[in-house]
């Protein structure tokens, strides 16, 4: 019997919570891992963040994170998220949330909350499938894919969401995966560091879902996440996404416009 | 700085009133989606937050707007939203997390003509069901209902304090008719106005129960950023807040957070009796209705013909024993509702085996009293 050791992440992950309810295989452990190691790496006052989430595999992750955590309903993080980034712009607001959450019924929150550049760090698992309900189609899945609701291929385009979000005036928009951890980390710091609207995108395998529907294993899917991607300064249109044959990858946009809060105090402070 | 509350006597509109109730009670954050009858509410809120400090933010719809408002809620600020039937309608799901995670948080309905976009410009009470039985799941709700432009101010800070003190969502129902009346209003000085503040921790975080409440059972409840790392989520969870799926726990919640309202209908209960104590006939009304039906009353006693009213300030939670005891000695009681049968099932029950006549009104125009006096001459006919 070896002693039981304190993780090294302790004090930042809600210990008694774990172990967390994710499949082996699955990119979400990865993620949790990135975030709250560069909030360790930044050293960050845990007292001073507050972690939201949507509904479905990646809506858990505010419940592991020893920090202020909302777990709201299904496609409505981003609305808490901005009451909360208003209201407290002392702390750090960040959105943890899949993409069927963000983009399909939480989508019009999401472009409105980027227009309004409302100040918050998006981090959007991308798995290209609702994961807890058994891997149905979504917003991301790639065309023709079969799933329990489109056995005969997905007939519906997917939304790239690096360009979505940038388009609708998001100030720092990034896509990484989980098999280039150091890149995630970093921008995730960088996102956790930033005033204004941050979104990352991180692909993810869902292992349970659409790997197997796709007979593709969990090491087939990371592999895909290392030989498929190509990290490139593009324009964030310009940034492709497929999973089986080419993801572009990188940091695509970094602007500062006045946040929806600093706009906000300035018509305060005028009208007092 | 701009003065908070506008003490002093004007002549002005329900909305207007509403929105300065809530600044008097001390709302720092509202959001709302455009909606008729109730967007001047938000036009005044508008214009009147800035110099005070509060955040006015108009949503992408009443989805985003609720859901702003608990996120403002659980950062310690008092929040709103107001709307019509079709905003609730959208915002049904997110209130029932409000009461899940025991938001304080005020939603004023004005109230127009439905189902569906209805009269959008006419005034109606065809909500009050909807309010308390909308959400999925079990819930007890709180909704007050004003009868005058001063009500609309003075219910707005009831509602604040009473969401306040039970930690859950509370329900202003309005209507158009009162939303757009103009008449007087008196605003007290400040100072003069009971406010009620949430129950804050005083234990260490360490040992603080974000869902542990004592024989209150209103648990204490702490800020986002203020030390408590607390997690609050709508699944079911136990007194850490931490979901727990078990049938125990989802029974010691649920009973909590509904017996906290029930085993206070006394205490939440607000109502008006007029001419009660001997009465043969019993009105019962609510909102605007109950004007009218004031004035029934007083005309049908000229005319010799017992009749009382008790108007209902409170809906919900329903005081089904009060009510049973004001109509005891009644014979008949008649209800008056801008609708085709809502409270009056409840009242009903209350009452049963007592005869209920149901006077509905629809589309736009309150009763008129000649048309309550007419239902009450009818019980002697």
């Amino acid at each position: 019997m070896t002693e039981e050791m304190e993780h090294r992440l302790g004090d930042y992950l809600r210990m008694d919570r774990l172990p967390h309810i994710w499949c082996a295989g699955c990119g979400l452990g990865i993620i949790l891992h990135s975030y709250v190691e560069a909030i360790q790496e930044l050293s960050m006052d845990l007292d001073k963040i507050v972690t939201v989430s949507g509904i479905g595999c990646a809506g858990r992750a505010s419940g592991y994170v020893n920090t202020d955590a909302f777990h709201t309903t299904h496609g409505r993080a981003l609305p808490f998220a901005t009451g909360i980034s208003i209201s407290r712009p002392d702390l750090k607001t960040v959105v943890i949330s899949g993409d069927g959450d963000l983009f399909a019924i939480g989508g019009n929150h999401l472009i409105h909350a980027a227009r309004r550049n409302v100040d918050m760090l998006v981090i959007c698992s991308n798995n290209f499938n609702y994961g807890m309900t058994g891997a149905q189609y979504g917003p991301t899945t790639p065309p023709n894919t079969r799933t329990p609701t489109s056995p005969y291929g997905s007939i519906e385009n997917p939304f790239n969401l690096v360009a979505l979000v940038a388009s609708s005036g998001a100030t720092m928009v990034s896509r990484w995966t989980v098999y280039h951890v150091y890149h995630l980390k970093n921008a995730i710091k960088k996102g956790l560091q930033k005033k204004g609207f941050s979104f990352i995108e991180v692909i993810s395998p869902c292992t349970t879902g659409f790997g197997r529907l796709n007979r593709l294993t969990p090491i087939e899917m990371m592999r895909q996440l290392r030989d498929n991607t190509k990290i490139k300064k593009v324009h964030p249109t310009e940034a492709t996404i497929d999973p089986h044959t080419e993801i572009i990858i990188g940091d695509f946009v970094d602007v500062r416009k006045p946040t929806y809060g600093e706009i906000l105090r300035e018509l305060e402070a005028k009208a007092r | 700085m701009a003065d908070r509350v506008l003490t002093g006597t004007r002549f002005v509109h329900g909305d207007w009133a509403c929105a300065e109730g809530a600044i008097s009670a001390g709302c720092g954050y509202y959001a709302a989606y455009p909606i008729t009858p109730a967007t001047e509410i938000a036009e005044r809120i508008a214009q009147r937050f800035p110099a005070l400090g509060g955040t006015f933010i108009q949503f992408e719809d009443e989805i985003g707007a609720i859901a702003s408002v608990i996120g403002a809620s659980f950062s310690g600020l008092k929040a709103m939203t107001a709307t019509s039937g079709p905003g609730v309608s959208l915002m049904l799901e997110n209130i029932g997390l409000a009461v899940m995670t025991e938001a304080p948080c005020v939603i004023v309905n004005v109230m127009r003509g439905g189902p569906s976009t209805g009269q959008p410009t006419m005034g109606a009470q065809g909500d009050v069901m909807q309010c308390r039985w909308g959400m999925h799941g079990d819930v007890e709700t709180i909704a007050l209902a004003p009868q005058s432009v001063q009500e609309m101010y003075d219910l707005t800070v009831e509602a604040f304090n009473l969401s306040e003190a039970y930690r859950t969502p509370v329900f202003l129902l309005s209507d158009a008719n009162i939303g757009h009346l103009y008449e007087r209003l008196t605003i007290p000085r400040d100072g003069e106005l009971t406010l009620v503040e949430r129950k804050r921790p005083t234990l260490p975080p360490i040992e603080y129960l974000p869902y542990g409440a004592d024989e209150s059972l209103v648990p204490p409840m702490a800020s986002f950023g203020d030390g408590y790392r607390f997690y609050s989520t709508g699944l079911t969870h136990d007194e850490k807040g931490y979901p727990d799926m078990s049938a125990e726990t989802q029974d010691r919640l649920i009973r909590r957070l509904c017996d906290k309202i029930r085993r206070n209908t006394d205490k939440i209960t607000r109502t008006e009796a007029l001419m009660t104590d001997d009465c043969d006939v019993l009105v019962v009304a609510y909102g605007i209705t109950a004007r009218s039906a004031a004035t029934a009353v007083k005309q049908a006693r000229d005319r010799g013909l017992k009749a009382g009213l008790l108007r209902l300030v409170s809906l919900w939670p329903f005081p089904d024993k009060l009510i049973e005891k004001t109509a005891e000695d009644a014979k008949t009681l008649i209800v008056a509702e801008m609708n085709y049968g809502q409270l009056v099932r409840e009242i009903e029950r209350a009452v049963k085996p007592k005869p209920v006549r149901f006077l509905p009104k629809l589309g736009e125009n309150p009763h008129t009293p000649g048309e309550i006096l007419e239902a009450i001459r009818r019980v002697y006919a």
